[in-house]
């Protein structure tokens, strides 16, 4: 192992501040970015893969994933992947455009947080209208 | 573009940082396919769906995107091990978990996409 993996001796303070209301707006997305992709990747992937299977497979198969969607318990946690699904996306889409240099003043990338905040809320609004 | 530094030689930039926005707009395009197939059918039918999933083209473009989930998962999930955890073998134990559990994956993908 190379010196460098060994970490620094000194006890440097820390300040934690877990409290997400005094996070500024580009925080949050980060942080929701990150929690939303870590429960797609435990949930969504194999639950995904699973309904793909079973309701390709036979007409049963498909009936039967129709009968659970319908149940409200299944599409409250629908919505809650799909606001994670959208959530991921719009901020993925901020971090391409702050690649691109597009939006990094202090400004712009505040209000363009709020838009992927309000964005995912929007799209998963809208979703759960059309399923209700 | 006036910086220098231009991603595409063979072990800069052409690594995980540009495969995790590659795989990023792989998977937006094909969403987008997917939501325009629900949009336009509204409720959608058993015959449908398995016509959908029978021509060789969507399964073709359904395995990329789900390769690029798989990848796109594997950067974004080490990076958040790389994180948190911080004893070396529980580290390594957790990536390798990732790492197996996204290959079966995989696997699994293309026998759904091509049994049916």
């Amino acid at each position: 192992m190379s010196p460098h993996t060994v970490s620094s001796p000194k006890n440097r303070p820390k300040y934690y501040d877990l409290n997400l209301r005094n996070l500024p707006t580009p925080g949050l997305v980060s942080i929701f970015h990150r929690i939303t992709g870590v429960a797609m990747f435990l949930f969504l992937i194999p639950m995904a893969l699973f309904i793909l299977q079973t309701t390709l497979s036979s007409e049963a198969g498909f009936a039967s994933w129709k009968g659970y969607f319908a149940h409200p318990l299944v599409k409250l946690i629908v919505v809650g992947f799909v606001w994670s699904f959208m959530h991921h996306l719009f901020a993925g889409v901020r971090y391409l455009l702050i690649d691109l240099h597009i939006g990094i003043a202090k400004a712009p990338a505040q209000s363009s947080a709020r838009v992927v905040l309000v964005a995912g809320l929007v799209a998963t609004a809208v979703f759960a209208a059309r399923i209700w | 573009m006036k910086n220098s530094k231009q991603p595409v030689g063979a072990h800069y930039g052409w690594k995980d940082w540009m495969i995790q926005r590659v795989t990023a707009a792989v998977m937006l395009v094909y969403s987008v396919l997917i939501l325009g197939f629900f949009l336009v059918h509204g409720t959608v039918a058993f015959a449908d769906w398995k016509q959908l999933f029978q021509s060789q083209l969507v399964r073709i473009l359904s395995l990329l995107f789900f390769f690029a989930v798989f990848y796109h998962a594997w950067i974004g999930v080490r990076d958040v091990l790389m994180d948190y955890i911080k004893p070396f073998f529980i580290r390594l134990s957790l990536q390798v978990a990732v790492c197996l559990f996204l290959i079966v994956c995989s696997i699994w993908t293309v026998s759904i996409l091509w049994s049916n």
